[in-house]
């Protein structure tokens, strides 16, 4: 029930995002979504792709440093109030998201969304518990 | 094992009153014999008779190395050169070496001194003495082959070089007692490796190890690859060669200073101010006893401290913190003397850091900006801002904690901090003065 994503880790200087994209681009690697977030000094981009274990090793061989971590991908209804309605299951289960983005991609009528969390487990029982759907990886890397 | 038990546990006021005789003897010798000496003197308002108590040190001259190279090459001797029996000389990297002597007695001294350190090993003379100092100019070799035999053991003056002979007679001759720089120790565990000797097969038990700086974690390193106990020796020949300090067996921690024949000071580098026991700065010593080559407060440019607490083994001896860095190396930030070690310190101390790390001062206005780079590998990355973040608040917090300056810590890519083969260059200074 868990998507693996890949976190990098990029220094603002000009080029550095580029060089991530010529590098998956070079080893054929499909981006799936991205978030990038970031500071004074540096920044954490954040990929799903569509082969995690290849777009680490090759950024790990171009001298990035990388990491791999657990996140959920849920189907959130496209219309006012659906992601909402998620949100609120998390806050009475007090569970807490440590940050969150969108999937360009549609699922249906639905958007998806990837999350964060800090008690990863707990969310996917809670969630899945009160009907959320919940992405499963090939689905999220395939889309 | 204490070799000399009378002066080696001298209580501190019974040896205070010592060094201050012998420290009166001495500028009255040098006025006496050596001119370059009665100058500064006479430059620095003091008289031979001036100096009374311990407390009256502060106010004699220092000497540095640049007064040796001035004075090459027997300037600075105290006696005529008919009780001159040897010289030594050190490599001098720029230039002439620097050039010491030793009278008939100096060499007894330093033949007891080097003893006292062999003992602090628990050398005795059961014991074979595997040395591989270097043999000729240097001071090492021929000060160390004259300690071990004043102990009585057995020595192989086996100088520096071909590894694999060395290991074939370590283990033919049983050698039990290692002397050589922490490099070549580590260089003998490695052909040990790749020849298959085992280490645990050898007698070797103990290793004296000096004439470079070394840290603890090379100290565990050579432990454990050669296992052996690996101790710290500390001597410059400008002072006397090796035998200056050595750490005691029983606790490892810190070097004590054969205090009956040398006085250590730590002074501010920047002010030249002495500094209380327990600060860190510059190690400076005067030789109270030495007769052909004496020093009146010479800048070691070794960045130390002193401590004088007790210490289990039963030496009253102040002990030396190993060598952490040399003044050469040394920044003044808002006034604040910063050692590039002690910045590495602190990094080291956080599980994952490397030790690739760049230290940049500016100044903005008249403010001294420190910028301390250190590379993020993957043990201390994280995909969220606020890990990388508090890690580093905490080098940030750190830092101030030790050094009293606040600095700004900033995370950068692996592999962008220049690496060079040899000294890596850590700090960057772009402050116009």
């Amino acid at each position: 029930m868990k998507v693996e994503q890949i976190s990098i880790f990029l220094e603002n200087k000009s080029g550095r995002l580029a060089e991530v994209t010529n590098v998956l681009s070079g080893a054929g690697v499909n981006i799936r979504a991205l978030s990038l977030a970031d500071t004074a000094d540096f920044g954490i981009l954040r990929l799903i792709v569509n082969q995690t274990d290849r777009a680490k090793q090759v950024l790990k061989e171009t001298g990035f440093t990388v990491g791999k971590t657990e996140v959920v991908a849920l189907e959130v209804p496209d219309r006012p109030g659906g992601l909402g309605g998620i949100l609120k299951i998390l806050h009475e289960a007090g569970i807490n998201v440590e940050y969150m983005y969108a999937f360009v991609q549609r699922s249906g009528d639905n958007a998806i969304i990837i999350f964060r969390f800090d008690e990863t487990d707990k969310a996917i029982s809670v969630l899945t518990g009160a009907g959320v759907r919940v992405l499963r990886g090939e689905e999220v890397y395939a889309l | 094992m204490i070799w000399d038990d009378e002066f080696e546990t001298l209580p501190r006021e019974a040896l205070r009153a010592l060094q201050a005789k012998r420290l009166r003897d001495l500028v009255d010798r040098v006025y006496g014999a050596v001119p370059f000496y009665r100058r500064r003197l006479d430059e620095a308002g003091c008289r031979a008779g001036d100096v009374r108590s311990l407390g009256d040190l502060e106010n004699l001259p220092f000497t540095t190395k640049d007064d040796l190279r001035e004075t090459y090459p027997f300037g600075l001797f105290a006696v005529p050169m008919e009780r001159v029996v040897r010289v030594h000389a050190s490599s001098g990297t720029t230039g002439k070496p620097t050039v010491v002597g030793y009278t008939r007695r100096d060499i007894d001294i330093w033949a007891e001194l080097m003893a006292r350190t062999l003992a602090c090993g628990g050398t005795t003379k059961g014991d074979v003495v595997h040395n591989a100092y270097g043999y000729g100019l240097f001071t090492g070799g021929l000060g160390a082959h004259y300690g071990a035999e004043r102990i009585g053991a057995t020595v192989i003056p086996i100088s520096g070089g071909n590894t694999k002979r060395q290991i074939m007679l370590m283990q033919d001759f049983g050698s039990t007692i290692l002397l050589c720089t922490p490099s070549y120790a580590l260089n003998l565990a490695e052909v040990m490796a790749e020849e298959g000797v085992d280490p645990a097969g050898l007698r070797l038990k103990c290793g004296l190890f000096g004439a470079e700086p070394w840290s603890e974690s090379m100290r565990g390193e050579i432990e454990r690859k050669l296992k052996i106990s690996a101790l710290d020796i500390y001597g410059l020949s400008e002072v006397i060669g090796p035998g200056v300090a050595s750490e005691c067996i029983e606790e490892k921690s810190g070097l004590h200073i054969f205090e009956d024949h040398f006085i250590a000071e730590i002074i501010d580098p920047a002010t030249g101010k002495a500094l209380p026991f327990g600060e860190t700065g510059e190690l400076v010593f005067t030789t109270i006893t030495k007769e052909a080559f004496p020093v009146i407060r010479y800048r070691t440019r070794d960045i130390s401290r002193l401590n004088v607490s007790p210490c289990p083994c039963g030496r009253t001896h102040v002990r030396m913190d190993r060598i952490s860095g040399r003044t050469d190396d040394m920044l003044i930030i808002r006034g604040v003397n910063v050692f590039p070690s002690q910045i590495e310190s602190v990094l080291m101390a956080i599980e994952g850091v490397e030790p690739h790390y760049q230290l940049i001062v500016s100044r903005e206005g008249s403010l001294d900006l420190l910028e301390v780079q250190v590379e993020v590998g993957e043990a201390i990355f994280s995909d969220e801002i606020k890990g990388l973040e508090t890690l580093s608040r905490r080098i940030e917090h750190e830092i101030k904690d030790l050094l009293g300056v606040s600095s700004k810590v900033k995370l950068v890519e692996p592999k962008t901090i220049q690496r060079s083969e040899g000294k890596a260059r850590r700090v960057i200074d772009n402050r116009k003065l």
